[in-house]
């Protein structure tokens, strides 16, 4: 006998003993696998994506306050007034150019030039948590009587709470992602107890724990279920591409700096979760199976 | 092919070093190996219990001790075996085996007893996937020796079976008497306290059956209790022996 054959007669110990190779086949788990890391990359995309858009408004028109001063008011105190004002960042009145800009659409072109009394129009960004609104409101109308605080605060909030409940259906989908996986992995394990059975019992019977022959699947099953992770993954990576283009107006271009921390850790960690969900899966399978044996 | 294969004694001193104790055939070391007190078995069909396989069985088997297991096919032998190989649990009296009660030690206590505990099927039960090596190497393996004493002792015991030149071979490549070696030897390798047999002659012929009756007597001689069930009357006539005889899964006879 050659000295090869020889040595590869004499392998090492993690050999293939229950013959898992035939019994776990390589393809359609890893595909499925795949399948579910995709969807779950998309998911966590979607989460993600939805908070930074939330954090956008936040910092953007939820943290802006606008004030009409009629045209009959003191718009210069009532601008010295919110400046002065707590839980304001800065204040400044809007020129005659840009209200006209702002009314273009109602009374056309030159419309703001026409004899008509407009209010002057003050855009405030609000500092920390903002003034108390109501107070604001009094103090200006005593300045002014007849000016109006608007703030956006409200709108953004009804769309945070609108994206928040886009993440929560995320997040759902993420776990019934994961679950279908799961569930995968476990039939995958249970055809392989079936077809491998004759085998188990023999090693049962020379003395194999039940977590020897449950590492022995759960070896398989992590191989199978990394690869199939990362395909997922590899796959979902051009759609992601895609998809933050087309949100680059709303969120600014992505960095590092920018990008959400669950997008930035989920996704390199799929295929270990992919990996971790596969172990998991086949241990508490295969031991369950092997109560059945004395 | 075995015959000249089997010296007296093991070729080297390191396997008859491992465990096993050079007692007389009959234990005169005086420890039961085997003890059953009212033992009965039934196998289930389905959610109900099944007519008994095994009933009121009392007996004892000291250590080193050597025992035929006699009677007709479907006396109840093969329960036997498999009740003392641990793969069923009595469900009615009192075994014990390696000094573990049967009916009462954890699941999780069973396999570092099964694990001294070799047994020869009829049917050999090995691994198809397997070579000859690696189906002899799987006790080892399963107990965790380290890897260098593992090719030590498989290649040690393929050599005393007479197989040194098909290590490699899988068993459908293998005769039915070489892939009884192989199960014997993988029976052996991990040095039990206890060896059981099933029909272990029933797949060989007169010449081959001869041999492993050697076989099994040089391992009783080095210490092992050996319990070997068989119906081949002219086998026990050649190698006359106490014997528990079985019928209708009841033990009507202890000689």
């Amino acid at each position: 006998m050659s000295e090869r054959r020889r040595r590869r007669s004499l392998r090492p110990a993690h050999f293939d003993d229950l013959g898992l190779r035939r019994a776990l086949g390589d393809r359609m788990l890893p595909l499925l696998v795949a399948a579910m890391a995709f969807l779950a990359a998309l998911a966590l995309a979607g989460s993600a994506g939805t908070s930074a858009l939330v954090r956008h408004w936040q910092e953007g028109a939820g943290s802006a306050l606008t004030v009409q001063v009629p045209a009959s008011g003191d718009a210069p105190a009532v601008l010295a007034a919110l400046q002065s004002a707590p839980g304001i960042a800065s204040a400044r009145q809007l020129t005659r150019a840009e209200l006209a800009a702002l009314l273009r659409p109602w009374l056309g072109a030159g419309g703001g030039d026409a004899a008509l009394p407009l209010p002057a129009v003050i855009a405030a960004h609000l500092a920390g948590g903002g003034p108390d609104l109501a107070a604001l409101q009094a103090r200006l109308a005593a300045l002014a009587p007849g000016t109006l605080v608007e703030s956006h605060g409200m709108w953004v909030q009804r769309l945070a709470l609108l994206a928040r409940s886009l993440q929560a259906c995320a997040w759902l989908v993420l776990s019934v992602v994961g679950s279908v996986a799961a569930a995968v992995v476990a039939v995958a394990t249970r055809a392989g107890l079936a077809a491998r059975r004759e085998a188990i019992e023999i090693v049962h019977g020379l003395g194999a724990t039940d977590g020897y022959i449950a590492a022995r699947f759960a070896r398989r099953t992590t191989r199978m279920a990394a690869l199939g992770g990362l395909l997922g993954l590899l796959a979902a990576l051009p759609v992601l591409t895609a998809l933050a283009r087309l949100a680059l107006p709303f969120t600014g271009p992505p960095t590092a700096a920018t990008l959400p921390a669950e997008l930035l850790l989920g996704l390199p960690a799929l295929p270990f979760a992919a990996a971790a969900l596969g172990y998991a899966t086949a241990q508490a399978t295969v031991r369950r199976w092997l109560k059945r044996l004395p | 092919m075995l015959a000249t294969a089997l010296p007296a004694a093991p070729p080297t001193l390191r396997f008859a070093r491992g465990g096993w104790q050079n007692v007389t055939a009959d234990g005169a070391q005086g420890r039961r190996m085997v003890r059953a007190e009212g033992v009965g078995l039934h196998y289930r069909e389905g959610r109900r219990p099944g007519p008994e396989a095994l009933r009121d069985l009392s007996f004892h088997v000291p250590e080193g001790g050597f025992r035929w297991l006699r009677g007709p096919s479907g006396a109840g032998k093969t329960s036997l075996l498999r009740l003392l190989h641990l793969a069923v649990r009595p469900t009615r009296g009192r075994l014990s085996v390696l000094d573990a009660d049967i009916g009462t030690a954890s699941r999780a206590a069973l396999p570092a007893l099964r694990q001294r505990i070799g047994m020869v099927f009829q049917d050999f039960r090995l691994l198809p996937h397997l070579t000859a090596y690696e189906n002899v190497a799987l006790p080892l393996r399963i107990a965790g020796r380290p890897e260098g004493q593992i090719r030590a002792d498989v290649t040690e015991m393929l050599r005393w079976v007479g197989l040194s030149r098909r290590i490699e071979a899988r068993p459908a490549q293998l005769s039915g008497g070489e892939q009884q070696r192989v199960a014997i030897a993988r029976a052996v390798v991990g040095r039990p306290s206890l060896l059981l047999a099933d029909e272990p002659t029933g797949n060989l012929d007169d010449a081959q059956a001869e041999r492993l009756m050697r076989l099994l007597k040089e391992m009783n001689r080095l210490g092992a209790t050996v319990i070997v069930a068989t119906h081949n009357e002219a086998l026990v006539a050649r190698h006359p022996g106490p014997a528990l005889r079985l019928q209708a899964g009841r033990l009507v006879d202890d000689v």
